[in-house]
């Protein structure tokens, strides 16, 4: 017992009291993480915890919000005026080049309609600014600010500016968690454009970096082709662009090609993304017309 | 349980936020992998200084807001902070009595255990991480517990 402070609680801790306490807080720990685990289960809990931490996440994020709103209404009239002439003269390609598309997607609605099958390109979309927030070093993942109540949900395709940027993996009521297509968990159906040839790109947790591990040796592929999402397990919109090879690695003792790929979306420097909203009923791939009334929606693959 | 202390209630509380806050500060890349775990040492800090006030509880709702605020499964930092607690709290009469550099060595050894424990779950539950960069944490943190420590006495002294 020290001089001043008198009072009887024994000086050594422990005995059977603290390790009762340990088992019991620790069998509690591992009840919940195999509720967790088992999806669902804690859903109304994970609701509730993620609105009560969304008012310090964003308490954490936004002196730098500040800060970056600061530095814009304070950028110079030059940088101002020279971004406006240069995103006039983007804004005139892109017109241009809108005026060809639409002509092109009308023949294609046409197209698909006499083929029967519904077209599948993005239809509604939301904008979700990244908080900076670190979730974790070694994943891939952000932090959105947008939640269930926008309508979000998991398993969302979101894109950037440039390209399929990831899914939604958790929702709560404010925020959304989305995982990266360079996730180390992550894989993704893609197209190689040139050729046409399906594969799938996996996350290697680098945000520059995807890698396409089943090819076999004999694959027509190349550094610089561009691959598409093919759309397969209907969680991406089709069409829209990945990456690039960067490297295609033949070692003849191998059976498979080793190809690096780099993300056409800016992973690491997006500041917002888009949530997006398409129809994603169709099975791919359909070898004969005459397969068609056996398809309904249910044998979609559960893609990821 | 204890009622009179050299810390109430609300510094705990306030240290603690502000340790699950600078567990998710944006910092550059190469600076975020040496990210020492703030909420162990906090933990392991309250734990050697007052093990009365806070102890057990304490560490295992520090670590549940740490799993919800990092979004990974619910209850895995929580598992990991009460084991290391428990040990603390057993050796902590040696641990105080210990010169600095030891103490130091002690904590080392405290969070690559809390850093296991990750781990370990992280690879029961189908996710696991690799990278041999995640141990980087841990020297990291035992070489801020000395700061750490010194900070929080000035905090916890003042009235």
């Amino acid at each position: 017992m020290t001089l001043h402070e008198p009072d009887a609680r024994p000086l050594l801790l422990g005995g059977p009291a603290l390790g009762l306490r340990l088992i019991v807080l620790a069998i509690l720990s591992l009840g919940l993480m195999v509720a967790d685990h088992r999806q669902n289960h804690l859903a109304v809990i994970r609701d509730w915890l993620s609105a009560a931490v969304y008012p310090v996440q964003w308490a954490v994020q936004a002196p730098f919000a500040v800060w970056n709103s600061a530095r814009e209404s304070l950028a110079s009239r030059a940088r101002i005026e020279s971004d406006n002439v240069r995103l006039a003269a983007d804004n005139l390609v892109l017109r241009l080049r809108q005026m060809r598309y639409d002509a092109l997607e009308q023949e294609n609605q046409r197209l698909r309609a006499a083929r029967e099958s519904s077209s599948r390109v993005v239809q509604r979309t939301l904008v979700a600014e990244i908080m900076r927030v670190d979730l974790d070093p070694f994943r891939q993942r952000v932090l959105v600010n947008k939640g269930s109540l926008n309508g979000v949900f998991r398993g969302q395709a979101a894109l950037d500016a440039n390209g399929i940027f990831g899914q939604v993996t958790r929702v709560g009521p404010l925020s959304a968690e989305v995982i990266l297509i360079s996730d180390p968990e992550h894989a993704i159906p893609v197209q190689v454009n040139r050729t046409g040839a399906r594969t799938i790109a996996l996350g290697t947790g680098r945000s520059g970096q995807l890698s396409l591990p089943y090819l076999p040796q004999n694959s027509d592929v190349a550094a610089g082709d561009l691959l598409v999402s093919s759309g397969l397990g209907g969680v991406y919109p089709p069409g829209y662009p990945v990456g690039r090879i960067t490297a295609v690695a033949r070692d003849p003792s191998q059976p498979l090609l080793s190809v690096t790929v780099e993300p056409q979306a800016a992973l690491d420097r997006d500041p917002e993304i888009l949530l997006v909203w398409f129809d994603s009923t169709v099975v791919e791939p359909e070898p004969t017309p005459a397969a068609k009334p056996a398809s309904t929606p249910g044998d979609a693959a559960g893609g990821n | 349980m204890a009622r009179r202390s050299s810390l109430g209630w609300p510094r705990i509380i306030a240290l603690t936020l502000a340790a699950l806050v600078a567990t998710v500060l944006p910092l550059p890349d190469w600076l975020e992998i040496l990210r020492p775990d703030f909420v162990a040492l906090t933990v392991l800090w309250f734990c050697l200084l007052s093990p009365r006030m806070t102890g057990l509880f304490h560490a295992w709702g520090a670590g549940l807001a740490l799993d919800a605020f990092r979004g990974v499964l619910l209850g895995q930092h929580a598992l990991a902070l009460i084991v290391i607690t428990y040990v603390a709290t057993k050796l902590r009469l040696q641990i105080r009595a210990f010169p600095p550099l030891q103490q130091t060595a002690v904590i080392l050894a405290l969070l690559w255990l809390n850093e296991f424990l990750l781990f370990w779950i992280d690879g029961v539950s189908g996710h696991p991480i690799t990278d041999w960069r995640r141990w980087l944490a841990v020297p990291a943190g035992a070489a801020c517990w000395p700061l750490i420590s010194g900070l929080y006495a000035r905090v916890a002294a003042r009235r």
